[in-house]
């Protein structure tokens, strides 16, 4: 991997980054609360008394948000303790009812883990885990109905979190981008969370620090919270490590800090606060004993887990052929892959996969569509490349099939016999055709025979073309460079 | 006859049955005994009308021949229970006319079995406090008082002084370092802090959630029994509640002392122990050691450091718990504030009496980033030394026998307990082990002091064994033969 | 470890509580009395004890997925000292 270093007239930098991403739990109930998690409801519709922070009101742990959280601990190639505990994190906060936040912080459910990166210039890396845990999510303000007021919405308070957080690994706004590209590929392999990031279900914090090319020292750091896009992401880190670099060269000093991230301008800004005013008291949840789970639990979510991205990369490359670059784009997409591997089966996987990242995407970008609503079923874009497989179609009458298939959804096998658009391959009709466009042609016989070959591929084009696509072009130009070098 | 007011919950029961007089004249007696008692302040809100609806359901039900455990018994609530639709105030201006949606699952499990409630019953601010002085709603007269009107203990103040003074059949409390026992003690009648988990904690105000517990305060053991059975059971509502059966209580007070083993710990007869106190706290043993009981000193070495744990973690836990208490979403909001901050502290600064800020401030300090190691961590960690202390007490004894308290009820406004706060703590010295350690405690009375006013003695027990305690405590009541007021 | 003035105002505002100037020199006698008292427990040493977290050993149970509460948003509501449509309404929050 190339490495990514900040060079100016004064010297090289190196960039450190960490992550901290919370991910919301797909459940369908809150993670303390029986109240629905649904989106999009009226203003505090979806709000027990429990999430409203009402008096004597006590906290109920969900089963769903535990499983998902071991799924994804599991997905992240991570140690699930059997032991955690659940903390208070004390703070006064108009959005969380009782000012304070139910989460995890000397036991978390998952400790160390691992996963691959994979970049664009081929190479991967693996990038540690530090932790994850479980904790309740916030509401919302809306800041813009009225000049003077804030309105809270508590229909998101208390939806389950995971908290993931990085070892600072990351060398390159690069490799982080990567990174949330994986980790979102993996939560919704599992479905333990939609991924979104523009919609907030995925919120990530990125912690920034430089260091002069080669040290190992570790300078304070730039923490931007809810930068919320891959882009963003990448663009905060290469920005806020230059102002780093700038702010050093010119003598300064960088001072542990929070910055809010402007993605008008992406540009950050320093988020004032006093020093003091961030003291969260963590103490033990009284409310909720210890959390534990048995080694029976933990293996039967084992037992369950589906192929993840990487193994199911690997598996593509290994079995079916394909370069690591296809798999990788295929995996990152559960239902994709699917998709491929539906398609792929019985036919020629590697022309699938082709066939998948170009016209099929293209086609489905083009109508804004999911791969679930694709007019194009698995089975048909097998059929197709099976046609062309057995050159019953070319490669190009295949496309207009393809065309077709998309508009109306129709086999291929069909298309092809009722538009009678299979392949010439009797090399007779084929010869005849040549012999007429050597007849009417012959200054470019002449041409060709004085020594400019390359015009056989003109002779091939007016074949093919008088064939109307039909004829297959392997024999065509056999034939046409037989019959024009005779 | 007597005024029915004046029979015990279990005597009531019975007269009902027999329908001797009706739920509803039961009900209208103890509401003009309210009315007539206001100068007690024992009540914060009172709800006749409601109490009155109650009464004629019991009715129909004993006409029916439906009646249920508790039916048509006429109780006075703790204010710190949430009750739906009734106004609820854990004795705080910062709750200022909260009406819950919603009812505890104690009081809900009482409703359930029939009861009538009379009304609201004052407490210490937060039940923070041991005389009810912290009470947004004034202090509580102990009837006990003679020339000068005395505190009740607290902070189940009101329900203390209600009971004694008739006007409840029987009341509920909560104990989070010695709330239902001191008061019951200063007001010479009986109440049982439960296990902790045994009764749910849904729907209860919260002060210290690790020591919080409901328990019923009642004129005597047999009322303390069938409240708490009723009070009492699983709730999946509350992560802390234990999912373990409930007997019945009152069966446990046919058994038979022989053969137990009463520990007497030597660290709660420190020097300077007031002699009345030290003289009951030998009769009682005396009592029970005639009926066949084993008497032993036992050791509870850490009780020196119950007080110290208790007061960091008790304030800790209510820093965290009474954070949700800044005016947004119920209760009281200072007018006029334009920044948020604002806000927050000019409505807990007006909201909260003074005795609820020191120890939000206490708590919020030793839970604070550099304090939270030599303060909190420490405090947990004498928790479990205390916590074993008594489990291994419990290897060589089945109940533990302490005074309730060092001392009787004082006069309100007593400048030594409001000049130094800690004075006032030192009051709980023999409650607080039981909840730091999760332990079933009662008090019943033992007998009067010079002056007249009543003292208590407290039975500790294994965990979930209050039955033994109903055992115990029912042969010293039968001995001590107390004369309630 | 006793605590000065500038702690208790720090106390003050992390509680989101006032402290008049005028009363920070007494709150702060107060709390050093009872912080002196608290100390007593360095008596014990207690390296080598397990914190007690919960008293009854009791191990958290789990509940099941399913959704049995809220859609009350008027009973959420009803105490507000102020809401607007629908929501619960403050002085504007300046992020």
């Amino acid at each position: 991997m190339s490495e990514y270093i900040i060079t100016t007239s004064k010297g090289k930098w190196e960039v450190i980054v960490g992550l901290e991403i919370h991910c919301q739990i797909i459940s369908k109930s809150k993670i303390f609360s029986s109240a629905s998690t649904e989106f999009g409801d009226d203003p505090n519709v979806n709000v027990s008394f429990v999430d409203a922070g009402m008096p004597g009101m006590l906290p109920t742990l969900n089963k769903e948000c535990v499983r998902q959280a071991v799924k994804t601990g599991l997905g992240l190639n991570a140690k699930i303790n059997k032991y955690s505990e659940f903390s208070r994190k004390n703070y006064f906060y108009a959005d969380m009812p009782t000012d304070y936040q139910i989460t995890q912080f000397r036991y978390p459910i998952v400790g160390e883990g691992e996963i691959t990166v994979d970049l664009s210039d081929g190479s991967s890396k693996k990038i540690g885990i530090e932790r994850m845990h479980i904790e309740q999510d916030a509401g919302k303000s809306i800041h813009d109905l009225n000049p003077t007021k804030s309105y809270i919405d508590l229909n998101r308070a208390g939806v389950g979190l995971m908290e993931i957080v990085t070892k600072p690994d990351f060398r390159s706004p690069e490799e982080a981008g990567a990174f949330l590209r994986k980790l979102r590929s993996i939560v919704r392999y599992l479905g333990t969370c939609d991924g979104n990031m523009d919609e907030g279900s995925m919120r990530c914090d990125v912690n920034v620090s430089v260091r002069p090319y080669g040290s190992t020292e570790l300078r304070p750091r730039s923490e931007m919270k809810n930068v919320n896009s891959v882009k963003f992401v990448m663009q905060a880190i290469e920005n806020e490590a230059k102002r780093h670099v700038e702010i050093y060269e010119n003598g300064g000093k960088i001072e542990q800090e929070t910055r809010q991230f402007d993605p008008t301008t992406g540009q950050s800004k320093l988020m004032r606060k006093k020093e003091f005013a961030h003291d969260y008291r963590y103490f033990p949840e009284p409310d909720l004993p210890p959390l534990v789970l048995s080694d029976e639990y933990i293996e039967g979510i084992k037992a369950e887990m589906i192929e993840l991205p990487d193994a199911k990369k690997q598996r593509f490359i290994t079995t079916m052929g394909l370069t690591p670059y296809d798999a990788a784009v295929l995996c990152e997409n559960k239902e994709h892959a699917e998709f491929f591997e539906k398609a792929a089966t019985g036919h020629d996987a590697k022309k699938v996969a082709n066939w998948m990242m170009s016209d099929f995407f293209a086609m489905l970008n083009k109508k804004r569509l999911d791969i679930a609503q694709s007019p194009v079923s698995a089975e048909n874009l097998g059929k197709l490349v099976e046609l062309i497989s057995k050159e019953v179609i070319s490669g190009k009458i295949a496309k207009d099939v393809f065309e077709i298939m998309a508009q109306t959804g129709e086999d291929p096998e069909k298309i092809v016999e009722e538009k009678g658009l299979k392949q010439v391959t009797d090399t007779g009709a084929i010869e005849k055709i040549i012999d007429d466009v050597i007849a009417s042609n012959p200054d470019n016989v002449s041409a060709y025979k004085n020594g400019k070959t390359n015009l056989a591929g003109w002779f091939v084009g007016q074949v093919i073309k008088l064939s109307q696509g039909k004829a297959n072009p392997g024999i065509v130009n056999k034939l046409v460079r037989e019959k024009l070098d005779k | 006859m007597t005024d029915i007011t004046e029979l015990t919950v279990s005597e009531a029961l019975n007269a009902l049955k027999k329908h001797e007089f009706t739920s509803t004249e039961l009900t209208e007696a103890y509401l003009r005994r309210m009315e007539d008692n206001r100068q007690y302040n024992a009540y914060i809100t009172e709800s006749a009308d409601t109490a009155m609806e109650q009464a004629k359901e019991a009715d129909k039900r004993y006409a029916a021949g439906t009646n249920r455990a508790l039916e048509g018994i006429p109780l006075g609530i703790k204010d710190l229970f949430c009750t739906k639709n009734i106004r609820t105030t854990a004795a705080s201006h910062i709750l200022d006319n909260f009406i819950p949606p919603y009812e505890s699952t104690v009081t809900q499990n009482l409703l359930n079995d029939g009861a009538v409630f009379l009304g609201k019953l004052n407490l210490d601010e937060f039940a923070m406090g041991g005389s009810n002085e912290t009470s947004y709603f004034g202090p509580v007269i102990n009837p006990w008082s003679k020339d000068k009107p005395l505190v009740p203990g607290g902070s189940s103040g009101g329900s203390a002084a209600a009971v004694a003074a008739h006007l409840c059949a029987a009341a509920t409390g909560t104990d989070t370092g010695g709330s239902i026992r001191e008061p019951a003690a200063f007001c010479g009648i009986t109440g049982i802090k439960p296990t902790y988990g045994r009764c749910s904690r849904y729907g209860i105000v919260a002060f210290a959630s690790s020591l919080d517990q409901a328990g019923p305060i009642a004129q005597d053991v047999r009322d303390c029994a069938i409240l708490l059975k009723s009070m009492a059971g699983f709730d999946d509502k509350d992560s802390t509640s234990c999912e373990v059966p409930v007997p019945d209580y009152e069966s446990f007070m046919n058994g038979d002392v022989a053969g137990l083993t009463i520990g007497m710990p030597k660290e709660y007869r420190p020097e300077g122990l007031n002699p009345e106190v030290a003289a009951y706290w030998d009769k009682a043993a005396e009592y029970l050691k005639a009926r066949g009981a084993k008497i032993k000193e036992i050791s509870l070495p850490h009780t020196k450091y119950a007080l110290a744990t208790y007061y960091v973690l008790a304030p800790a836990e209510a820093s965290s718990n009474l954070a949700r208490y800044d005016g947004i979403r119920y209760g009281f909001r200072a007018p006029g504030q334009q920044h948020l901050d604002d806000l927050y502290i000019n409505t807990r600064t007006q909201g909260f009496g003074a005795e609820v800020r020191r120890r939000i401030m206490i708590g919020t300090y030793v839970l604070s980033a550099g304090y939270y190691d030599a303060y909190f961590l420490k405090a947990q960690k004498m928790r479990r030394l205390i916590h074993d202390d008594f489990m291994n007490a419990f290897k060589e004894c089945d109940v533990i026998l302490t005074p309730t308290s060092p001392i009787t009820a004082f006069p309100i406004g007593d400048e030594s307990m409001l000049q130094n706060p800690i004075n006032m703590y030192l009051n709980d010295v023999f409650t607080v082990s039981v909840n730091l350690a999760g332990l079933p405690a009662f008090s019943l009375p033992i007998g009067l002091s010079a002056e007249g006013l009543p003292y208590g003695m407290q039975l500790i027990g294994k965990p979930f064994d209050e039955g033994t305690l109903f055992n115990v405590a029912a042969k010293l009541e039968a001995d001590a033969k107390f004369e309630r007021k | 470890m006793a605590i000065d003035n500038l702690t208790v105002k720090q106390i003050a505002f992390l509680s989101r509580l006032k402290v008049e100037d005028e009363k920070v020199e007494a709150t702060k006698e107060e709390f050093n009395k009872i912080l002196n008292w608290i100390e007593e427990l360095n008596e014990v040493d207690t390296d080598k004890v397990e914190p007690l977290i919960s008293v009854n050993d009791t191990v958290l149970r789990m509940r099941e997925d399913t959704v049995a509460s809220g859609n009350c948003k008027d009973e959420v509501l009803k105490n507000a000292p102020a809401a607007e449509y629908d929501y619960f309404a403050v002085p504007k929050v300046v992020e």
